[in-house]
């Protein structure tokens, strides 16, 4: 019911923001809405992606996000589990003293300052505009140096030659790769793989979102019930949230 | 003894311009299939694109890459969908084999081509699954469980 209510306010303000900037001028535009992108339109700093993860929901020993991951990105091991490609994974935190268990999925966290970026020597390790930490692995020439730079050991280096890579998702040997938000989906409007997967299963403890528009869910339930970065004291002010810490 | 000479060094000369062409006639013009069950003709002139194909293709990779833009008309995918056909004996042949598409003629003129090494080589439809998503689950069911008392803290 409040999500009916939410479309209706923001198809009015979005059509009372459009017919406002018409009056002004053509092409300007004072008010930028959160709309779907077109295949020919460039992204843009107005939306950030972000992800925020209820640990409370997510249970110890269900791996769906990850299988989710490793299917859509043809992720293939080859019994090396220390060296095998992993762009998400879990972790299980235990409080020494009261013995409680936190179960929670770690991937790359987006971050805004991210040491990635600063370190690469290339420009291959990049920032999109819309918030996502990429590698153009074109440019990408293996050093590794994002790898020992990213403080939630994120990324993976592809040691082997692969063959039968996805369409949406390539992969290369001696180029460095970690998760991408699944950007392939995202510029055709869909979700990640992991939260796609995390919700058909009915866990809903991984919600995906624009955190630049104060009206999506992901900003909504941040603003209610707040949202831990891991390794605040960093300040990379991370993409991906979690509660329940 | 000079008309001796001029005659010698006449066949000579004939020998020389009658080897290169012998060479050129004997190396097999690549043979390329025709893209099947389309209808459609290339994004550009056949002319163009042999002359002019890697740059289309280089251009859309970091438009795509950097800012998200994902019309298909110049991306790899799309070139891949309409040539990459099922050959007379109805196989996919990969782009290491001399009758792949694009390998046909980079072969030809020696020039080697990275793109495979990471994208798809064949249409989506024809590519082989080869991640085993319940194996992986069990490898990483075994993992998790050797890391449970490591993760510990």
């Amino acid at each position: 019911m409040s999500d009916q209510i939410n479309d209706s306010r923001r198809n009015f303000l979005s059509k009372a923001a459009i017919a406002g900037s018409i009056t002004i001028a053509p092409g300007v535009f004072l008010h930028q809405t959160a709309q779907a992108k077109s295949d020919d339109q460039a992204v843009s700093s107005n939306t950030r992606w972000g992800m925020l993860i209820d640990t409370d929901k997510c249970s110890k020993g269900c791996t769906d996000c990850v299988d989710a991951c490793n299917n859509e990105h043809s992720l293939t091991g080859f019994d090396r589990p220390t060296t095998d490609a992993q762009y998400i994974r879990k972790v299980s935190l235990v409080e020494k003293q009261t013995g409680h268990e936190i179960s929670l999925p770690m991937m790359c966290q987006h971050c805004e300052t991210a040491p990635c970026v600063d370190v690469c020597p290339t420009g291959a390790s990049f920032k999109r505009e819309d918030g996502l930490a990429l590698v153009d692995k074109h440019i990408c020439i293996g050093c590794r140096y994002c790898m020992m730079a990213c403080p939630y050991k994120a990324r993976s280096f592809v040691h082997e030659e692969i063959k039968n890579q996805t369409l949406s998702a390539p992969r290369g040997k001696g180029t460095v790769e970690s998760c991408t938000m699944c950007v392939h989906r995202i510029d055709k409007d869909g979700i990640p793989a992991c939260v796609e997967a995390c919700t058909e299963e009915n866990h809903n403890a991984m919600i995906f979102g624009d955190l630049n528009d104060p009206n999506s869910t992901i900003s909504q339930e941040l603003k209610k019930h707040g949202g831990k970065q891991i390794r605040a004291d960093l300040r990379l002010n991370t993409g991906v949230r979690y509660q329940g810490l | 003894m000079t008309k001796c000479f001029l005659r010698i060094s006449l066949i000579l000369t004939g020998l020389i311009m009658l080897f290169p062409t012998q060479g050129i006639a004997e190396t097999p013009f690549p043979t390329i299939h025709e893209p099947e069950g389309h209808g459609v003709e290339c994004v550009e002139d056949e002319d163009e694109m042999r002359r002019n194909h890697m740059n289309y293709i280089l251009h859309q990779r970091d438009k795509t890459m950097h800012e998200g833009i994902r019309t298909e008309t110049y991306s790899l995918s799309r070139c891949i969908d309409c040539h990459v056909q099922p050959n007379d004996k109805g196989e996919v042949v990969g782009h290491d084999d001399k009758e792949h598409f694009c390998n046909a003629c980079h072969q030809y003129a020696a020039v080697q081509i990275d793109c495979f090494q990471c994208h798809a080589d064949r249409p989506q439809k024809y590519i082989k699954r080869a991640s085993k998503p319940q194996a992986l689950k069990e490898q990483l069911q075994e993992v998790l469980a050797a890391k449970d008392m490591g993760d510990a803290q």
